[in-house]
């Protein structure tokens, strides 16, 4: 039941859905049509493999052994960072720190770079549509320092207030910490521009790049960002692993965080020195296996091609667009300008949390609440939303399925037209 | 048709429907001796329950917030249920409430006529929506225990 293509309308052009093993296998007896790569993607049968591969046939500890296993293992590890170094097109291949994803880079940052240099006074500026993971971890540092937090309002289609961010620079902004894209509402923010201001005062500018890099190509270089952090599991690699790009003069002054193995140059009782960065701030064992499959996820989108890949993504999205605006009584939350594929919804009359049941019911998997931005939802003053997220896999025939089911659910709960009756609530 | 949308139809029956379009007792009680706030932050369900009781009675009960069906009707069925009940009565139904809730009929007294309330046993089959059932029922139960901290459902 495709819609007629008006003219000029992009047409979705990948059709890679049997690259990924899960896709064929049915969920409630129906076709799966996954629409939650917002929250994570599944993995292509190369991704499962190389993981595969490293324990069937490489698997040692690295930088630590003689024998001709770990000299193995530490190739492919350096190898997995030379990948993201490539990938972001980072100066370095010390510039990539692996860590267990966005969450544990940003902590990183708020711990080694803020904690040390933030002092009463010092201004953290963010905006309102930051996930949790973006903002929580500069609350703690907040609280260890006295620096506070200054917040960029959002306008109602969810673009930031360029004018607000403006206002809000000033000489004791220390730090710009900005999501690339918004996980609840699709915007892409301005993260070059945003740079180049922040830099004029002096401030460090962090980039949450959790859901960017597997939907446009991202050039730390060009966006010229200090920090710049990502989640493998997002980017179609596993879960556990990340990595955060660092620029070399800041990591070179940052202490360590955590303490361990592999961190050190030497340890005495009276005097442990420290190893250079990247491995300073990679204390322990690392996950091996997972850097290997995350550089070999990369190479898989980089196979497709980034550019190809948002082409494919924005046609899905102008499709779902049109496809839910036409839908009596569903409302759209977030219609910037410049949108990756989130759509994030309400339907009149039916709560986020029963649609998902219902949509789930009909295979088709989407989230449902406030997407771990509840600062957010408070200024759009909703609970939360339903939210449809795309990844190269999906095609029309998914977005056929959402609409249909959001059509069963309004059949479902009797509100078929878009009016909710008895919203008034009587008692 | 699969089990699960046998099972959805099962959840989502008129009842549910009816209470969640026309919640009842669906106001603030000035004159409540006791009340407790709920909160599920993964739903952002968001509710308040009021309980006005005299010689051990709950004579009023009332609540007022917001939530999906599930937890709307289950605070709308819940008022209904447990005013003219001795407190007493209404903990032992909370309990029974709660393990079919959770674990199923067989966990709660044979003996109890939930009436109306066997509706919210469809749940079960969602585990991810136990919690937007019990969430009022927590509340309550706070109320009464005179716990003033937030009942959480996560
Ligand atoms: C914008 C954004 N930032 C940060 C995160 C946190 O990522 P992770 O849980 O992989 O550390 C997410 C994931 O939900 C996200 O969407």
């Amino acid at each position: 039941m495709n819609a007629p293509r008006e003219p000029g309308v992009q047409t979705p052009i990948l059709d890679l859905a049997t690259d990924f093993p899960i896709l064929a296998r049915p969920v409630h007896g129906r076709r799966l049509a996954y629409l939650d790569n917002g929250a994570t993607t599944q993995k292509p049968a190369a991704v499962i493999e190389a993981e595969a591969r490293f324990y069937r046939e490489s698997n040692a500890n690295i930088h630590r052994g003689v024998h001709w296993l770990s000299q193995h293992a530490t190739e492919l590890y350096d190898g997995a960072r030379a990948t993201v170094q490539r990938f972001l097109n980072a100066a370095r291949a010390d510039e990539i720190v692996f860590t267990r994803g966005t969450t544990e880079a940003i902590n990183l940052v708020a711990q080694s770079w803020g904690r040390p240099r933030l002092a009463a006074g010092d201004e953290i500026l963010l905006s309102t549509m930051e996930h949790h993971s973006n903002i929580v971890p500069w609350q703690l540092v907040c609280e260890q320092t006295g620096a506070v937090l200054k917040v960029i309002a959002v306008h109602d289609n969810g673009e930031l207030d360029m004018a607000a961010f403006e206002g809000l620079l000033g000489e004791r902004t220390r730090l710009l910490a900005i999501t690339h894209v918004s996980n609840a509402l699709g915007t892409v923010n301005p993260v070059a521009e945003m740079t180049r201001r922040a830099h004029a005062v002096g401030a460090v500018v962090l980039v949450d790049g959790a859901q960017a890099v597997a939907h446009q190509a991202v050039d730390v270089q060009a966006i010229g960002c200090d920090f710049y952090a990502f989640s493998g599991h997002k980017l179609y690699g596993p879960t556990g692993i990340g990595a955060l790009y660092g620029r070399a003069e800041l990591l070179r002054h940052m202490p360590p965080w955590q303490g361990g193995g592999d961190m050190i140059r030497t340890v005495a009782f009276d005097n442990t020195t420290f190893a250079p960065p990247p491995q300073r701030f990679e204390a322990g064992t690392p996950n091996i296996a997972g850097a290997i499959a995350l550089a070999a996820a990369i190479d898989y989108v980089q196979g497709v091609g980034l550019g190809r890949i948002h082409a494919h993504e924005q046609a899905l999205l102008d499709y779902g667009t049109r496809a839910l605006q036409d839908i009596p009584g569903v409302r759209l939350v977030g219609t910037a300008q410049d949108k990756a594929g989130i759509l994030s919804f309400l339907v009149d009359g039916i709560h986020p949390h029963d649609l998902g049941t219902i949509l789930d019911a009909e295979g088709v998997a989407i989230r449902a609440g406030h997407h771990c931005a509840m600062p957010l939802m408070t200024r759009f003053g909703i609970p939360g939303t339903a939210r449809a997220s795309l990844g190269l896999y999906n095609g029309l025939a998914d977005l056929d399925a959402l609409v249909a089911a959001i059509h069963k659910a309004q059949a479902l709960f009797g509100t078929r037209g878009g009016t909710a009756p008895g919203k008034g609530r009587a008692a | 048709m699969s089990d699960l949308q046998d099972s959805l139809r099962e959840l989502y029956q008129e009842v549910i429907f009816d209470h969640n379009r026309n919640p009842r007792n669906y106001r603030p009680l000035p004159a409540a001796s006791h009340h407790a706030d709920g909160h599920n932050p993964l739903c952002g369900d968001q509710l308040t329950v009021y309980l006005q009781v005299e010689d051990g009675v709950v004579r009023e009960a009332s609540f007022v917030g917001h939530g999906c069906a599930i937890s709307t009707a289950s605070a709308s069925l819940m008022t209904e249920a447990v005013k003219g009940k001795p407190v007493a009565e209404v903990e032992a139904l909370f309990r029974d409430v709660h393990a079919l809730l959770t674990e199923g009929r067989e966990a709660a007294d044979p003996a109890r006529d939930f009436g109306k309330l066997e509706v919210l046993s469809g749940v079960k089959e969602f585990p991810a929506r136990v919690k937007c059932a019990t969430l009022a029922w927590h509340t309550l139960h706070n109320a009464l225990v005179g716990e003033h901290e937030t009942a959480h459902t996560e």
